[in-house]
């Protein structure tokens, strides 16, 4: 008789699959991706070209990816942090989003400032921005028992309302041809250029710190490993004398903190004033990093290396090989899916030939 | 029309995406899965849809059209969460942005386009009536989303399938041990949701604001996952939560109207606003969540 291939749940994870998982998504999520794109009358080899290789393939356009991966670091760092004790904060793109306002608070109100505090005030309003608007997932979570998912989720879109508000209304630059944007920013609101020659900027010098800090606070610390305990254990965490509460405080509010520093620094960096298109996804991409680096601190450094070549070799395919540019959402989503599946191999190993009482067939 | 009149008349086809999909979750959630894609399977759903009547086929072609498309992407949830025992808050929020993705890339040609709706029947004598005529002036679909409120109801109500459902999300081991067949059931269910999560996008782009855009479910997904804890997994309370929000999305709408001066962006938020606050408002009282939740709520099963 034939037996479905069954799941046994290995004694130890394998740190072998671990490591295999990502690289089995992203090689499925490839092939699958290319299939799709041969279906819609796409060259898949010009497609995987752009996307893929072209962004290595030149110092300007790897130095767009490393501009890219500055964001995408520091939000999916900051999100891991919750996602390992269990709390879901899927709201980052909101507190990107309120991050970047409190930012270019400075530069809107105060244009004709100068000095050098004006971009560290901005970074800094901006992660305060980002945490005080994961405040409220927060004490409705702790305090009201109301479930962070939908309350993280609603507060993003309450954001970008917010967003358009400022833009279409008080802070719409009155020289901007009636573009929902506002003033372009001064010199001095500008973070400082890291590699001379190209865009790239202290920001990804901060997500990099941010990358230590997380490992450090994650694996040396008694209070991350308390984040560990109460995420895998709850109840043993609860008898141990771990408190819940602190753990969703904390975990939100850093998330939210990484999440407006990241909003901060795109406004102040590469786009140099607050328009709509602040943010692509990031907040939505950062938790498909955090997941594909495995919630680990150096995991996610290469899972948002590779999230930031999915976005600017899917702007190259766009221009080069006629994509659609929901193609890199499709691949984005893909991609978690597949890695969903493989990482089910860290933790159990297949049994095929085997009925259910154990015996051969 | 007064903004009174305006609300009663517009009320239930405002409701009905929220209605269809929350009905869809609360089945899957009874089941003891909990399924956070419905956004996305909301965004597939309607574009499916839309293009189906953009090309001239008819709405009941389209909207057994998302339904499959629907049924289809909740199979790879189900795959995964089921039979790769994953975490589904992740596959969920993975299915999620993969539907959304699916919806933009398959929609991108036909954007801002729109197509005609559904024409609304009228009930001899009582869509007379004034002020609450309107009440009765709906399309089919609304009048079959009532039916599908009262058959859900009634089977969790009355019927072996309706008990066995519940068991399976209260104690699956228990339910295993008695002879049901847990994943059979649990994957019956996640396919139910998502057909029905199929059909209020294709009611959304077809029926109620008859045209494609991306983003257009703009949150109502979410919101249908927040109406199944409103109604603490009652049929009729869920219900009454979807005519709440079919009320409230209209309600800044009438207001406008009066000449009351609202802000457009307040005016969009509204819903998630009062999502947030209703939500803090149940979830504080404890004893009604745990008495009326789900036991096994989204922890994987394994035999």
């Amino acid at each position: 008789m034939f037996v479905l291939p069954r799941l046994i749940r290995r004694e130890r994870a394998s740190a072998r699959m671990a490591v295999l998982a990502p690289i089995i998504a992203i090689a499925a999520a490839v092939t699958v991706n290319l299939i799709l794109y041969l279906v819609m009358g796409k060259n898949p080899g010009a497609v995987f070209h752009a996307m893929l290789l072209e962004p290595f393939m030149s110092w300007a356009s790897f130095s767009e990816v490393l501009l890219k991966t500055g964001p995408l670091l520091l939000i999916a760092q900051g999100l891991a942090i919750g996602f390992r004790a269990k709390v879901f904060n899927i709201g980052a793109e909101g507190q990107f989003i309120l991050g970047a306002i409190f930012a270019s608070a400075i530069p809107v109100w105060f244009p004709q400032a100068t000095g050098g505090w004006i971009w560290p005030a901005m970074l800094i309003l901006g992660a305060i921005g980002g945490a005080l608007w994961a405040v409220i997932p927060a004490f409705w979570r702790v305090r009201l028992n109301a479930n962070e998912i939908l309350v993280t989720l609603m507060m993003s879109l309450i954001a970008a309302q917010v967003l358009n508000y400022l833009l279409l209304g008080p802070w719409k630059d009155p020289k901007g041809f009636n573009f929902p944007q506002s003033v372009m920013f001064q010199y001095d609101a500008m973070v400082p250029i890291l590699i001379p020659g190209t865009r790239v900027n202290v920001s990804l010098l901060i997500a990099l710190v941010s990358a230590i800090l997380a490992w450090v606070f994650m694996q040396k610390s008694f209070r991350g490993y308390q984040f560990l305990v109460g995420g895998l254990a709850p109840r043993a965490a609860a008898y141990a004398g771990f408190s819940e509460a602190r753990a969703i405080w904390l975990s939100l509010l850093i998330g939210g903190f990484a999440a407006g520093l990241a909003g901060a620094a795109e406004v102040a960096g590469p786009i140099g004033q607050l328009q709509r298109s602040i943010s692509t996804g990031y907040g939505y991409a950062a938790i498909i990093v955090a997941y594909l680096g495995g919630l680990h601190p150096i995991g996610i450094v290469a899972s948002s290396l590779l999230m930031a070549v999915l976005y600017i070799g899917g702007d190259n395919a766009m221009v080069s090989a006629d994509l659609p540019v929901a193609a890199v959402r499709v691949f984005q989503g893909s991609l978690l899916v597949f890695y969903l599946a493989a990482t089910t191999f860290v933790r159990y190993r297949l049994d095929i030939g085997h009925d259910a009482k154990g015996g051969t067939p | 029309m007064n903004g009174i009149e305006f609300i009663l008349a517009n009320m239930l086809a405002a409701a009905t995406p929220f209605l269809l999909a929350a009905l869809g979750e609360l089945v899957v959630e009874r089941s003891g899965v909990l399924n956070l894609g419905i956004e996305g399977i909301m965004a597939l759903g309607a574009v499916i849809a839309f293009i189906i009547v953009y090309h001239g086929g008819s709405h009941a072609v389209a909207f057994l059209g998302a339904g499959f498309a629907g049924a289809c992407l909740s199979l790879i949830f189900g795959v995964l969460a089921l039979g790769f025992r994953a975490n589904q808050v992740a596959v969920g929020l993975a299915i999620g942005i993969l539907g959304q993705g699916l919806s933009a890339l398959i929609g991108n040609s036909y954007e801002a386009l729109t197509v005609t709706g559904l024409s609304k029947i009228t009930l001899p004598g009582l869509s007379s009536i004034p002020v609450i005529g309107g009440l009765f002036t709906q399309d089919a679909i609304v009048w079959l989303s009532l039916v599908a409120t009262l058959a859900v109801w009634g089977m969790f109500r009355f019927t072996r399938l309706g008990l066995v459902i519940r068991a399976v999300g209260e104690n699956p081991k228990a339910a295993h041990a008695i002879g049901y067949p847990v994943i059979a059931l649990r994957y019956g269910a996640i396919l139910f949701g998502g057909a029905m999560a199929g059909l209020a996008g294709a009611y959304a782009a077809t029926v109620y604001t008859p045209l494609w855009a991306d983003g257009m479910i703009a949150g109502r997904g979410w919101i249908a996952l927040a109406l199944v804890v409103f109604g603490t997994w009652m049929t009729g309370r869920v219900f009454f939560g979807a005519l709440l929000f079919g009320a409230v999305s209209l309600g800044g709408l009438a207001a406008q109207a009066q000449a009351v001066p609202l802000n457009s962006q307040l005016l969009s938020s509204l819903p998630y606003i009062v999502t947030i606050v209703v939500l803090g408002i149940i979830s504080s009282n404890r004893r009604l969540l745990k008495i009326n939740g789900v036991a096994s709520l989204g922890e994987p099963y394994e035999r």
